[in-house]
């Protein structure tokens, strides 16, 4: 019963703020929030604060991806895998058709000019394209994997074409 | 008993009303320009204030400052909520209006902060607000009053208490970080090694979908903010990526590369019933529902190079939304529904802003490497990365262009920012 009432007296108190600030004048103070600290402590849970926001951490629980030498670069704005880069689908296709149960992994990447989401595509059209050759090649579906990293992991930094030229690329990984 | 929170909820809901408005005629400000009217206001120093580990008058000083509605003037304030202004000195002081009130401990532990607002030029009581809070939430409550304040003198709705989500990278460690409006209380969400992007808010604020790489390809995690789970909505071969919240919460769109491609994809929240949204050769993503949910605006190349186009959500062909410029990203709709903001490619990358009933587009940053353009819940505002004097920062711009502050700026390569909903 004494619970009841501490209730209704918060609820009563809500009303009131809520009254007051609906309206342009008020002639009465603002009215208090009554209440009894039994009260408060026994029929609430320890309040959650809205302000906190609970972190996870997982960075150290992967490695570093390391740099791999098997890349295929491209030129500005291309999807086309030149003839000079050929030989190391030919060579990734061979090996994967010589063990069935090997898998890689067509990774694009793009120079950092543009938008995180559309680089995102953009580097997927390429993975996409050295898939597709090595899949010509006779290479199963299930042993490739087209993915993409866009702008988000350049080999080399630096803000210029030199630069560029190194991060516009197709890395090629087991899986 | 009403739960505190809900508690707090129906007196935010109540602002909303109707009746609030008429009586806001007076005082109703709009912004035209740099230097245009500012509504002048005394802030008093809420009583006991200096005994709480926030100082309340501080924090809406600042936020009402950078608003850019409000100038802050000297007057005499009453001594808390409960006082007497001084209307004639105030008058001759050039005050619109005058704020006061108190910040003192309960019993229990909690503090109340209390204030009232009046009106000097009519002499008028504007009413106010009483919200007792734990003292690690007195910021929040400082964010309130402001709202409040804001709300009452200029008939829209406040965004100090709202938050912001964005991404650092430095050290090799990328960081999905939470912060107030006002770019005070910085959280880190999660810590990672592999890239994040591409966060968005769920409608009611408790859920931020992302794009990590993780797992060394792109997946669609949706993490509760409060409670730090996270549940993979979207991992499908290929790349996942670009998740937008649907205005009823219920469905996601994405980007999915699993037919090959990029395309756009509707599913449920949950991650179930998933289906394809958008038809074209090239490239379609960066999804966004319009306001009403009955649009999803889209970057797609099938026209040649990145251009936004829309599609209706229950059914129909995509038309063109930007003609300007060769390169057309990441659109961002105003939640009035008025406006469209983007990045277009020319000399560099610009926040263009689209007026949606006339087609006019206007550019509104002085900068070259603009990003990730997201509006504030009330429209007013845009907050996008950039760099300015060499510096990654994420800047606030009235969404005219008129004005514009660094909201932050932390050595740090600092990314994708997206302002959240009202609710948390």
């Amino acid at each position: 019963m004494i619970k009841n009432s501490g209730k209704m007296l918060l609820a009563l108190a809500g009303v009131a703020v809520m009254a007051g600030c609906a309206s342009t004048k008020l002639d009465k103070p603002v009215e208090v929030e009554k209440k009894d600290v039994t009260t408060q402590t026994t029929t609430q849970s320890t309040p959650q604060g809205n302000s906190t926001v609970a972190t996870t951490d997982l960075s150290g629980k992967n490695a570093a991806p390391a740099t791999l030498d098997r890349v295929i670069y491209f030129d500005f704005d291309s999807y086309a895998v030149k003839d000079e880069f050929r030989p190391i689908v030919e060579a990734h296709a061979k090996m994967l058709k010589a063990n069935p149960s090997a898998k890689e992994v067509a990774e694009g990447h793009t120079d950092e000019r543009g938008g995180s989401e559309y680089n995102l595509a953009l580097g997927q059209k390429r993975a996409e394209a050295v898939v597709q050759q090595m899949k010509v090649l006779g290479v199963g579906d299930s042993q490739l994997e087209a993915v993409s990293y866009g702008k988000e992991r350049p080999a080399v930094d630096g803000h210029d074409e030199a630069a560029w030229a190194k991060n516009r690329r197709v890395e090629l990984r087991s899986k | 008993m009403w739960p505190r929170r809900h508690a707090l909820r129906a007196i935010g809901a109540s602002l909303a009303l109707p009746a609030l408005t008429p009586a806001l005629a007076q005082f109703h400000v709009e912004i035209s320009g740099v230097g245009a009217t500012q509504i002048p206001i005394v802030l008093g120093r809420f009583r006991d204030e200096e005994r709480q580990p926030q100082a309340i008058s501080a924090i809406v000083r600042a936020d009402l400052e950078s608003s850019g509605l409000f100038k802050i003037i000297d007057g005499p304030a009453p001594a808390d909520e409960n006082g007497t202004p001084d209307y004639n000195t105030l008058r001759s002081r050039g005050a619109n209006a005058v704020v006061a009130g108190s910040a003192s401990r309960l019993a229990d532990g909690r503090v109340d902060v209390r204030f009232r607002l009046w009106d000097v030029i009519k002499g008028a009581d504007q009413g106010g607000q009483s919200e007792p809070t734990l003292p690690a939430d007195l910021r929040l409550s400082a964010h309130h009053v402001s709202d409040l304040i804001y709300q009452k003198l200029t008939g829209e709705r406040g965004i100090f208490s709202t938050r912001i989500a964005y991404v650092t990278k430095g050290g090799g460690k990328f960081t999905l970080r939470i912060t107030d409006a006002d770019g005070a209380n910085v959280q880190a969400a999660l810590i990672d090694n592999e890239p994040i992007i591409s966060p968005a808010w769920s409608p009611d604020g408790s859920e931020l979908a992302y794009v990590t790489f993780h797992d060394r390809k792109a997946k669609v995690v949706i993490r509760n903010v409060h409670a730090g789970t996270t549940r993979e909505v979207a991992a499908f071969k290929g790349s996942n990526s670009a998740p937008a919240f649907s205005p009823d919460g219920r469905l996601m769109a994405v980007t999915l590369s699993r037919d090959g491609g990029s395309h756009v994809y509707l599913m449920d929240r949950s991650g179930g019933n998933v289906r394809r949204f958008t038809e074209s050769t090239g490239i379609d993503t960066e999804a966004r529902f319009s306001p009403d949910g009955a649009f999803i605006y889209f970057v797609s190349d099938r026209g040649g190079g990145p251009q936004i186009y829309k599609q209706p959500v229950g059914g129909g062909g995509a038309t063109r939304v930007t003609f300007n410029g060769a390169y057309n990203i990441s659109p961002a709709l105003s939640p009035d529904g008025k406006l469209l903001a983007y990045i277009t490619r020319g000399s560099g990358f610009k926040v263009m802003v689209m007026n949606l009933a006339t087609g006019d587009v206007q550019g509104i940053s002085d900068t070259n490497d603009d990003e990730s353009p997201s509006f504030a819940p009330n429209s007013r505002y845009i907050i996008y990365a950039t760099k300015a004097n060499g510096r990654d920062v994420l800047m606030k711009s009235m969404a005219d262009g008129k004005s514009k502050s660094t909201l932050l700026e932390t050595g740090l390569d600092i990314r994708e920012p997206v302002w959240g909903p009202y609710g948390r």
